[in-house]
């Protein structure tokens, strides 16, 4: 691996805890999302949603709805068929027989889950279209609903006819140093653990709901799509291919986003249906999501049955690992969604040494229930949680402490970078460090010494004690090394560094921020490398005319990639300045320095000159170098050599009822390691968040399905999203281990408390209980749940004791 | 149906129909778009605004019933100057938001909670935000936001 010299803080930028640039537009009610915009004449589409998770659509009778006041067209899928040049996409077929079923904004002949658009209307507001929805009569013959995995593979009910099977795919990760070597070492292993997990399904949840807007040029023939999307670039192009439209004249523009959290990193059919039937009429066309429609039509996350077994020697060391995965897909394949397992297919061994013995598939299977694709870590969680809780139960096994077995099997600080058995390279990493920060901050010894002595008969409650170490894997690239997973983009970022005649900075990047203030970082970015104040950096995104190149912001890849970019743009201009100072001081170019924001000779000090005048210089132009270009701007596209790995670990203590099964989290401490901070007051919310996002899989979220299909938690009334009376503070604390691969040596952040919470907390749910024998806790860790896995185990050890 | 709102100081006249709500009168028919909607179940808070000194849920009060009564939106509570109400700074200052969507409705809850507990405890903030939903920061930095702003 190549190691790239880490060559920030010239004058102490990067590091300080700067107040967002986006919060005084956003604290005052300016900023402006989608379903914010002013869009004189546009029209309010409302799409006609399936009750039936599974049903053949035998007649769509429009008729009255188009009778009504203010309705100005409705459709039903098959009206619209020929506006489709290709299907919805789906841009990562992860093997060459893996099964796609053809997808189009509306069904035509079968509803394939609840919420399947099936008509719709166009309004003059949106309670009429919505009213309008009402006065379409469907008549469907309702066929039996796939729920469940195992249903799914039985194939007794075929979701797709024509794919002949329930079952997308198989991806197989077996990785042997020689053949056999994984049944070798489980069949030589001093202790085996084989243990099921269930990753519900969750709902992401952004507190914006979708929202689209399509404003078409019906003389000029341009078209610019407003969406609420994490991607405006990759829903230019694919908006471009699926509805047949010359792709630069195509603009989109994604506004204030009110999150994503992976649910808007997608191409959705009310996008697609605004853009086509805005040009079919001629008039602007806009669509905004309600929140019990959110639940059904935006993607859920997720929804995976995972078995993994592990294996290890007299001390606890970890000789090989096996993993069965049963992911579940939903209807249809959105975007990403195949990819979503994959993403977490090495990660099974979490940050831990084995040996080549990694035994992984997946099982991909359709069901008729809404898709699933990328949310909150995506693949990463599943894993992470998969390995950590069976890392506890190999703990049991052996007879140590949770944090004892993770140190016997740490990826030792000195390997790194380290190869692991996949082939892939893990950039730096100092695990033990990580793990000793948390357990002193939480004060782990001091918590077991208080487990031990309140954890006794008589009590009503248990302490239990938590511990998750894990890998954030992110800023995925190279892109031939996406190519090799059959990803169907690349990894690189674009950025674009101009230095305005007056000495005002823009950048224009091509990552797509919503919350996670790059406005702010890159211009701190900026401000480091180029010596001038954040406040004179202006950062522009989000809109393909002004950003016309880039891949957008998921998977924590917009620092390590996009910041990055940002940063070795700041260097194509500093050497084009350098030229023109060259010139202007009769200097030769090797002999200049560049620091705060002046080049100057070497050796005499006093012959200068600041970047703001060769700025202006360059701006006039009157006496550059013979051949340099005029003006001062420099653009970059930046392919990463690898990905980068973020590491931590979580540590957490909970309070159990055992009269009631509530779970009371009484403190949690997050130590993470993403590398060189920009801005740790950012860094610090990303965790906060994250860790949120995680606490509420393992206690709160879970989408519920009734056998026949129906979500029964389709509004924020019913599905726990947690609220500020329901979590505690999380204690932040870091370690810095700088990434040898990027000049800033920075690393992503955004997915990595979602990453380790969920194994902490259950990992703690299960100590507290351990006596009685429980083993596992299904996620989320309600009272119910709780109460009932209690009541369980107490019986069969009362019962086992006594036979 | 007539309905007379005095909104951020300035009296409004307008014509509104039986059904609308109060955000959508707000967001629609005057225009001011800060007041956000994140749910249909009054769950989420990202509607509150200010009626008469009080924070409520924008989505949960009909335009109609508004008649007569002084409304303060969110952008209402910056000075005409520029200045940040001081809520609005404590935000700003403890990164209480990331995507802000969420944010004009804490803004406006939070007022209104330091207004009945001028010294809340961080159990008080947690309990009185408990109809504000945030997905993005996880609440730990908006309490300490309405922390430090109970000490500004
Ligand atoms: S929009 Fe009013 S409470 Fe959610
Ligand atoms: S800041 Fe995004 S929902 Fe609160």
């Amino acid at each position: 691996m190549t190691t790239i010299e880490t060559t920030h803080t010239t004058n102490g930028v990067i590091g300080q805890r700067l107040l967002r640039k986006e919060d005084p537009a956003l604290l005052t009610g300016e900023a402006r999302y989608t379903n914010d915009l002013q869009i004189p004449g546009a029209l309010h589409l409302a799409v006609l949603r399936s009750p039936y998770a599974h049903a053949k659509i035998l007649r769509v009778d429009l008729s009255r709805a188009l009778e009504m006041p203010g309705v100005r067209a409705a459709y039903s899928g098959a009206d619209l068929a020929d506006l489709w040049a290709a299907p919805m996409p789906c841009a990562w077929p992860v093997t060459d027989d893996m099964k796609n079923p053809v997808h189009y904004p509306l069904a035509t002949s079968t509803a394939c889950y609840v919420g399947d658009g099936v008509a719709c209307v166009l309004a003059e507001t949106d309670a009429i279209a919505r009213d309008a929805l009402e006065a379409i009569e469907v008549d469907y013959e309702p066929l039996r609903a796939v729920v469940g995995l195992e249903d799914a593979l039985s194939d007794e009910v075929v979701i797709h006819p024509d794919l002949g099977t329930n079952k997308s795919y198989t991806w197989n990760l077996l990785v042997e140093e020689t053949e056999g070597a994984v049944e070798a070492a489980f069949a030589s292993a001093t202790y085996t653990v084989a243990e099921r997990y269930v990753q519900q399904r969750l709902l992401p949840m952004a507190m914006e709901t979708r929202a689209v807007a399509a404003v078409p040029q019906p003389f000029g023939g341009d078209i610019t799509l407003y969406s609420s999307t994490q991607v405006p670039h990759i829903l230019k192009v694919m908006t471009a291919i699926t509805l047949g439209i010359p792709e630069h004249q195509v603009r989109v523009v994604a506004p204030a986003v009110g999150g994503g959290f992976g649910s808007k990193l997608n191409v959705y059919a009310e996008e697609l249906l605004c853009v086509a039937l805005s040009r079919k009429i001629g008039l602007p066309v806009r669509w905004n999501e309600e929140r019990s429609e959110n639940s059904m039509a935006t993607i859920h996350g997720r929804g995976q049955i995972q078995n993994i077994e592990l294996a290890a020697d007299a001390e606890g060391k970890l000789t090989a690992v096996r993993v069965r995965l049963l992911a579940d897909m939903g209807a249809y394949l959105q975007l990403v969604t195949p990819g979503i397992p994959i993403l977490g297919a090495f990660l099974y061994a979490g940050v831990y040494h084995i040996p080549k013995a990694y035994d992984f598939s997946c099982t991909a299977a359709f069901t008729n229930l809404t898709p699933t694709d990328a949310y909150r870590g995506a693949g990463r969680p599943e894993a992470t949680y998969a390995i950590e809780r069976a890392m506890d139960a190999l703990a049991r096994e052996v007879g140590v402490d949770p944090l004892e077995i993770r140190r016997r099997n740490f990826i030792p600080t000195e390997a790194y970078p380290y190869e692991a058995f996949s082939g892939l390279t893990y950039d730096s990493g100092d695990h033990d460090l990580a793990a000793t920060k948390a357990a002193e901050m939480i004060d782990y010894d001091g918590l077991r010494a208080r487990q031990a002595e309140v954890n006794v008969p008589g009590s009503t409650k248990r302490l239990g004690i938590g511990v998750s170490t894990y890998f954030e894997m992110c800023g995925l690239a190279p892109s031939r090394v996406l190519a090799s997973l059959n990803y169907g983009a690349g990894g690189w970022e674009a950025a674009t560094v101009r230095v305005l005649p007056t000495n005002k900075v823009q950048v224009v990047t091509g990552t797509s921020p919503h919350g996670q203030g790059h406005e702010t970082s890159w211009s701190m970015i900026v401000a480091d490398k180029l010596g001038v104040d954040p406040a004179d950096v202006h950062v522009l995104h989000s809109d393909t005319a002004i950003s016309p190149l880039g891949l957008d912001t998921y998977g924590s890849r917009s620092l390590p990639v996009g910041g990055v970019a940002v940063a070795m743009a700041c260097d194509k201009v500093i050497d084009k300045a350098k030229q023109i100072a060259a010139h202007q001081l009769e200097a030769a170019v090797e002999d200049l320095t560049f620091e705060d924001g002046s080049f100057s000779v070497q050796g005499s000090p006093d012959r200068a000159l600041p970047l703001a005048a060769i700025a202006f210089a360059a701006f006039t132009a009157h006496n550059l170098p013979d051949g340099l270009e005029p003006n001062l701007e420099a653009q970059v596209s930046y392919d990463p050599p690898n990905f980068s790995w973020p590491f931590g670990t979580h540590m957490c203590a909970v309070e159990v009822d055992l009269e009631t099964g509530k779970v009371d989290l009484i403190t949690y401490v997050a130590v993470d390691d993403c590398g060189v901070q920009i801005n740790p007051l950012i860094v610090d919310g990303q965790v906060h968040g994250g860790v949120v996002q995680g606490i509420a899989q393992a206690l709160y979220e879970e989408a519920v399905y009734d056998v026949d299909g129906n979500l029964t938690t389709s509004t924020l009334a019913e599905y726990l999203v947690p609220a500020a009376s329901d979590v505690p503070s999380i204690i932040t604390g870091h370690t810095v281990t700088p990434s040898p691969t990027n000049q800033l040596g920075v690393k992503g952040v955004g997915e990595a408390g979602t990453i380790g919470a969920a194994p902490a907390v259950i990992n703690a749910v299960v100590d507290a209980l351990k006596e009685f024998g429980v083993t596992d806790v299904p996620m989320p860790a309600s009272p119910l749940t709780v109460w009932n896995t209690l009541n369980n185990a107490r019986a069969n050890h009362s019962s086992g004791g006594t036979s | 149906m007539e309905i007379s709102v005095t909104v951020n100081g300035v009296k409004h006249t307008a014509e509104v129909e039986g059904r609308t709500l109060l955000v959508h009168f707000v967001r629609e028919q005057l225009g001011m778009t800060g007041t956000n909607i994140g749910c249909d179940t009054s769950s989420c808070g990202a509607c509150s605004v200010h009626l008469d000194g009080e924070a409520v849920k924008s989505c949960t009060i009909l335009a109609v019933q508004a008649d007569g009564t002084e409304i303060t939106t969110i952008e209402g509570m910056a000075g005409a100057d520029g200045t940040l109400h001081p809520m609005q700074q404590a935000f700003m200052e403890n990164h209480g938001l990331q995507c802000g969507y969420c944010t004009p409705g804490m803004v406006m809850a939070a007022t209104s909670l330091l207004k009945e507990n001028p010294n809340p405890t961080e159990e008080d903030v947690r309990l009185g935000l408990e109809g504000n939903l945030c997905r993005c920061t996880g609440y730990h930095n908006i309490v300490q936001s309405v922390l430090a702003a109970a000490k500004a």
